[in-house]
């Protein structure tokens, strides 16, 4: 019996060990969400089109699923060496021609130069330090000022991942298809292209926002005691969150819909309430955080105390990996915290 | 030796699930499916593997009502009677993460399907106890949106 369970296990590595990774279902299952089935792009940027493959190495490609997009909605990944490898092969094949070889050196340009021509020619795009443009790529059926958001470029694991050789060739060839056009045949000489991709290198030593980085110190809820009690807190907070801009929404026992009506334990109270321009602020922004929206403060009276809570979008947003959301989010918990403290006061 | 084999196999599951944790910390997919189609798939999903749906907030409703252009968007909650009974019980703290939920919307034909990883809420409340039950949840929850992934 016992030699059963070790054959299993033995029989289990082994297989893990040889199969060889299936880039197409990894694909799948960890890029397909946001770059779309067959790479035509979505919440991320397309990745079968002809010319970026032809721009980039796999090299590109490689450190570019390792490190994601620090920030930028793109996630790291942890997958292995060889899993990531098979999706660089599975990207590959849409185009059905070999990788093309990038330069890995540096290209030594006059980065002061570049950045004259980056306000010209790139900056209304890619922002004045290379921020990106705003959104969160093709989705949610909404209006947008481009079909394709403009990446950062300032970002470390673009720069990371970008050889000079990589932003050179994007240059020169541009994205068909996409706003991003190849600035040869926008008149750019090979000098100036070479000066632009020095400043753009030179990212690397501006101090940006590293809006990413997790606040292990912000608490995961949010709350007060309450020194009145059950039903006079829940009209304290409906009248607070009204007091600061939000509509009533609707109130429920946290068990409603669960257990048969009336059988719900009613010191287990959850306030929904909105603002809906924040809400579609936030939706445009990234349609995401719908998932902790419309606003929630639960009122809950345990072992004879009276609290409210609430969720800390501060720590929250963080999981989204999109800076654009932070001042929102800290805005969110100080409004938390606002409607918190007059319903307790 | 058997036991001590099978506890071996669940911590490496654990560990496994939990290591996936740490890159991304939302659950995303997209489903080939038309909206109507992938909501149904993911509620037949969840109720078979014993959760019931508590409640569909229309996200879309109330941003039409107000004037903005949206097109479908709703969160689904769910969640097991019992469980959350006597789960927020013990740990109040837990109650404004719950019920558990999945927001779903349109992305033109497709529909993108997304939820935190309830591993992550091991990492907001270490509490060895909770863990086991934050990593069953994941583990169910993986399978259902890989379900709707899948679904044609
Ligand atoms: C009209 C808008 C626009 C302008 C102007 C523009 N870009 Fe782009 N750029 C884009 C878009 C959109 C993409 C994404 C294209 C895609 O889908 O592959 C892009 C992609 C890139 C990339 C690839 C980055 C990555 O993460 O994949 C680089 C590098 C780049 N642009 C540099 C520049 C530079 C330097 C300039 C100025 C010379 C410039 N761009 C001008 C819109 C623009
Ligand atoms: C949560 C959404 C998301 C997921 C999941 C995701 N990406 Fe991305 N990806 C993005 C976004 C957004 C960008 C552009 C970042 C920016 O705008 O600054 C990007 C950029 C890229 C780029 C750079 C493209 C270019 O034009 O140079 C590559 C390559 C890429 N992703 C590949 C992948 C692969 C492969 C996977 C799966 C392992 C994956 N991504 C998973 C959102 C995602």
């Amino acid at each position: 019996m016992a030699l059963r369970y070790i054959a299993l296990i033995v029989f289990a590595l082994a297989g893990t060990a040889q199969a060889a990774p299936d880039g197409a279902s990894l694909f799948a299952r960890n890029c397909a969400v946001c770059h779309g089935e067959k790479g035509a792009g979505g919440i991320g940027i397309p990745l079968a089109l002809s010319s970026f493959q032809a721009a980039v190495g796999d090299d590109y490609l490689h450190k570019t699923i390792r490190l994601g997009r620090p920030g930028r909605v793109m996630p790291p990944s942890n997958l292995s060496d060889a899993e990531i490898d098979a999706i660089v092969r599975f990207i590959r094949s849409w185009r059905k021609q070999p990788a093309p070889r990038i330069p890995t050196g540096r290209i030594k340009g006059d980065a002061a130069r570049g950045k004259q021509l980056f306000a010209a020619h790139c900056a209304a795009c890619h922002g004045a330090s290379g921020e990106g443009g705003k959104g969160t790529g093709v989705t949610f059926s909404r209006p947008r000022d481009l079909p394709i958001m403009p990446p950062a470029l300032n970002n470390s694991g673009f720069l990371a991942s970008a050889s000079d050789g990589m932003i050179r060739q994007t240059l020169i060839r541009g994205r068909t298809g996409t706003p991003m056009v190849s600035f040869v045949k926008k008149g750019l000489k090979e000098e100036d292209i070479d000066d632009i991709v020095s400043f753009v290198r030179s990212f690397e030593q501006a101090p940006r926002p590293e809006a990413a980085t997790a606040t292990e110190t912000e608490k995961a809820i949010l709350e007060m005691d309450s020194p009145y009690d059950l039903a006079a807190t829940i009209e304290n907070v409906k009248r607070a969150a009204t007091s600061q801009n939000f509509i009533f929404i609707r109130e429920q026992a946290l068990t409603s819909g669960l257990v048969p009506e009336g059988e719900e334990d009613p010191r287990q109270h959850i306030v929904y309430f909105c603002n809906f321009t924040m809400l579609n602020t936030a939706l445009a922004t990234d349609p995401r955080v719908g998932l902790f929206l419309p606003c929630r403060i639960t009122v809950v009276e345990h072992e004879g105390k009276v609290k409210i809570m609430a969720i800390n979008p501060k720590r929250l947003g963080k999981i989204f990996n999109n800076a654009e959301l932070n001042a929102m989010c800290d805005e969110m918990t100080k409004r938390y915290l606002a409607i918190m403290e007059e319903a307790t006061l | 030796m058997i036991r001590a084999l099978k506890r071996l196999i669940a911590a490496a599951l654990l560990f496994g699930l939990a290591f996936a944790a740490g890159a991304d910390q939302l659950l995303m997919v997209r489903s080939g499916q038309q909206f109507p189609e992938a909501m149904s798939t993911l509620q037949n999903a969840l109720t078979a593997r014993g959760y019931k749906i508590s409640r569909v907030q229309n996200v879309d409703k109330g941003l039409s009502h107000t004037g903005y252009r949206t097109d479908n968007y709703k969160v689904v909650f769910y969640g097991k009677t019992e469980e959350v009974a006597e789960l927020t019980a013990k740990h109040p703290e837990l109650i404004p993460y719950l019920p558990l939920n999945v927001a779903i919307f349109a992305e033109r034909n497709n529909t993108l399907l997304v939820t935190n990883r309830p591993g992550v809420l091991a990492d907001f409340f270490p509490d060895p106890e909770l863990k086991a039950v934050f990593m069953r949840w994941e583990k169910d929850l993986t399978e259902v949106m890989n379900e709707v992934r899948e679904a044609r």
